[in-house]
C-alpha cells in the first residue's frame, strides 16, 4: 500500500514537524507499507492550468504523481488567514475533479489559535469529499503550546496523532476490503 | 438553416453512426497492441462494414499524444472516404483551436469532393490538453481560440470570398477559400461537454450541437439539450431548424453481463492510459441500468435504451464508441453485426416519421 503524508505549507515549522513525527510512526508500526513525505517546502510548483495532472513538468509532476498513486493520503495543513494554505489549495487543484477517489486521507491541522479548530471540518473536508475521497471523520488539531524546538511535547497531541495514524490505517482495510468484495459481486 | 443543410432526414428516424478517437491501446484481455499500421487498416475496414450493415455516418477525431494514431485525422477521413460509397464521413472531433480554419476547411471541401457530398465538420476544443504546447499554442486562449477560429471555419463556409480580421491569425483578405463543398457549404457542428453552460454556446453560435456522455441519467444529459433549445429560441432561430447529436459508450453482447464483462477492461484500462485514471466499477455496474445513456448490454436492451434516450432527448443522431481501449477486430465486427441485424432496423423502426 502507497502512503503519502503532505505537509501543506511552504514556511513554518509545526505541521512539518507533526509530519514527521508522522511518517516515523507509520515506518516503525507498518514496516510493510510504503511511505513517503512530501514536504512542499522542498518543492517548486506552478500554480494550476486545468492540464492533466500527467502533463506538468518537474516537481510539480512529482507531486501530482506522487499523490495519484497513494491509497493513503495524511494532509498536514496550518491554517493561515482562517483557511487552508494556498499551496495546498493549489495541490488540489492539480489533481482531476475526481482525483481522490478510492483513497483514505486523514487530516492534522496545526493552528495558531483553538479558534481554528473547525476550519478543517467546513473548509478542507468539503473540497476532500467533492474529489471522492474516503475521509477518517475525526482529525488532529495541534497548537503552538504543544511544540517547542520543532519537536511535539504534548503527550496527548502525540497520543492524538497515533490514533489518526491508526484510524486511517483502519479505514483503508476496511474500505478496500468492503469494496472488493462490492465489485466482486458485480460479476464482471 | 434547416435540417435540410445539415443533411438530416428525421424521417427516416433517429441516425445511427460509430465514432472512434482512434486510440492506440493494448487489448487488456491479452496485453497485445497492435501496429499503428494495423489499427488504421482497421478503422477503414470498420467504415465499409459499417456501410454494409446499413449505419449512417462515421467519425475519426484528432488527439496528438500517445496511444492515438489518428493525429492526421482528416487524411484518415479521405481514406475512408475513398473506401465507401454511402456513408458519412465526420469528424469526432477536429481541434478547430489548434489548426487554422482555412485549412480545415480546404481539407473537409476536398473530402466532401472526394466523398461525393457526404463530409462533415464535428468542431471541437479538446479535453486533452497537451496539443496546445505541441502545436505552439497557449493554454490561457483556450477559450478565445476556440470561439474565434470555429466563427472564422463558419464564415468561410458560408462565403466563397473571405474578408477576416482576429487575434490569432492573419486576416483574410478577399480570400478565396477553395475547393467548394459539393453542394455550397459543409455540416458543422459544435463539440459540446456536458454542461448546459457548453451547449448554449452551440446556440449563441446558431450550430447544431454534439453531446459527449461518458454514463449517468438520460434526464441528467437532457438538461444542456433544453438549455440548448431555449437559448437558440430567445435568440430567435426556430430550435427545430437544429439536429441535435449523441455520443457514448456502446458495447452489444449476447447478454448484458457478458457485455459488461467483455467492455469494462477496455474501458478501464484504457481510460487509466488516457486520462490517468481508470472508470470506476460501480459506475460501470450503475451503467447497465436502462434509464443510463451508456449503450452497454445485449441487442434488445440496448434498442431499449436507444428508445429512451431518443425519447427524452427527441434527437436525431446517436453515435456509438465501441473501439475504445484495443477492443480486437473480430469484437468490433460482432458489433457492427448486431447493430445491422437486430438494433438498427429497430430503432428505425420505432423512430421513423409514419
Amino acid at each position: 500500500m502507497k502512503i503519502t503524508v503532505l505537509s501543506g505549507s511552504t514556511i513554518g515549522s509545526k505541521t512539518r514537524t507533526a509530519m514527521t513525527y508522522v511518517r516515523s510512526f507509520i515506518e516503525k508500526n507498518y514496516p510493510d507499507e510504503e511511505v513517503t513525505l512530501l514536504d512542499l517546502a522542498d518543492f517548486d510548483l506552478v500554480f494550476s492550468d486545468g492540464r492533466d495532472f500527467r502533463e506538468y513538468k518537474g516537481d510539480t509532476k512529482i507531486v501530482t504523481e506522487t499523490l495519484m498513486a497513494s491509497d493513503v493520503i495524511l494532509v498536514g495543513t496550518p491554517i493561515f488567514q482562517a483557511s487552508i494554505p494556498g499551496s495546498l489549495k493549489n495541490v488540489f487543484d492539480l489533481l482531476p475533479q475526481d482525483g481522490l477517489r478510492d483513497k483514505v486521507a486523514g487530516i492534522l491541522v496545526t493552528a495558531g489559535s483553538a479558534k481554528h479548530y473547525l476550519i478543517a471540518e467546513t473548509q478542507l473536508k468539503p473540497i476532500l469529499s467533492y474529489m471522492k475521497a474516503q475521509i477518517v471523520q475525526t482529525y488532529t488539531f495541534m497548537e503552538e503550546r504543544d511544540f517547542y524546538r520543532k519537536e511535539i511535547v504534548n503527550e496527548d497531541a502525540l497520543f492524538r496523532i497515533e490514533r489518526l495514524i491508526e484510524d486511517t490505517m483502519v479505514l483503508v482495510e476496511t474500505y478496500q476490503k468492503a469494496k472488493a468484495a462490492k465489485e466482486a459481486q458485480y460479476g464482471f | 438553416m434547416s435540417f435540410a443543410d445539415y443533411r438530416i432526414d428525421d424521417s427516416k428516424g433517429l441516425e445511427f453512426g460509430l465514432y472512434t478517437l482512434g486510440d492506440h491501446l493494448a487489448n487488456p484481455h491479452t496485453g497485445k497492441r497492435i501496429s499503428a499500421k494495423q489499427r488504421l487498416q482497421e478503422i477503414i475496414e470498420m467504415s465499409t462494414l459499417a456501410e454494409e450493415a446499413g449505419i449512417d455516418m462515421i467519425s475519426v477525431g484528432e488527439s496528438h499524444q500517445d496511444s492515438f494514431t489518428t493525429q492526421a485525422h482528416s487524411v484518415v477521413l479521405a481514406a475512408i472516404a475513398q473506401a465507401t460509397k454511402k456513408i458519412k464521413v465526420s469528424s469526432s472531433s477536429t481541434i478547430i483551436s489548434t489548426s487554422d480554419p482555412v485549412r480545415v476547411f480546404e481539407d473537409f471541401a476536398t473530402i466532401d469532393l472526394i466523398s461525393d457530398g457526404r463530409a462533415e465538420i464535428v468542431a471541437g476544443r479538446a479535453s486533452r490538453v497537451g496539443l496546445y504546447e505541441l502545436l505552439g499554442y497557449d493554454l490561457r486562449d483556450y477559450e478565445e481560440l476556440y470561439e474565434e477560429k470555429f466563427e472564422l471555419l463558419l464564415q468561410i463556409n458560408q462565403q466563397k470570398v473571405v474578408n477576416w480580421e482576429g487575434e490569432f491569425r492573419k486576416p483574410l483578405r478577399n480570400a478565396e477559400i477553395l475547393p467548394r463543398p459539393l453542394n455550397g457549404q459543409l455540416p458543422i457542428w459544435r463539440a459540446v461537454g456536458g454542461t448546459p453552460a457548453s451547449a448554449v454556446k452551440a446556440a449563441y453560435q446558431g450550430v447544431p450541437m454534439y453531446q459527449a456522455m461518458l454514463g449517468g441519467p438520460a434526464s441528467v444529459f437532457k438538461r444542456p439539450i433544453d438549455a440548448y433549445r431555449e437559448t437558440l429560441d430567445s435568440l430567435g432561430y426556430d430550435p427545430k431548424d437544429f439536429p441535435v447529436a449523441t455520443a457514448g459508450f456502446f458495447y452489444a453482447a449476447e447478454t448484458t453481463q457478458q457485455a459488461l464483462k467483455e467492455y469494462y477492461p477496455h474501458i478501464n484500462e484504457g481510460m487509466k492510459v488516457t486520462n490517468g485514471r481508470g472508470f470506476p466499477k460501480q459506475q460501470f455496474a450503475q451503467g447497465a441500468n436502462p434509464k443510463d445513456v451508456m449503450n452497454v448490454g445485449s441487442p434488445q436492451e440496448i434498442i431499449e435504451k436507444i428508445l429512451y434516450q431518443h425519447e427524452t432527448f427527441n434527437h436525431q443522431r446517436y453515435i456509438a464508441q465501441m473501439d475504445f481501449g484495443g477492443v480486437p477486430f473480430d469484437k468490433i465486427m460482432k458489433n457492427i453485426e448486431l447493430i445491422g441485424n437486430e438494433i438498427l432496423p429497430a430503432v428505425k423502426k420505432y423512430t421513423a416519421k409514419q
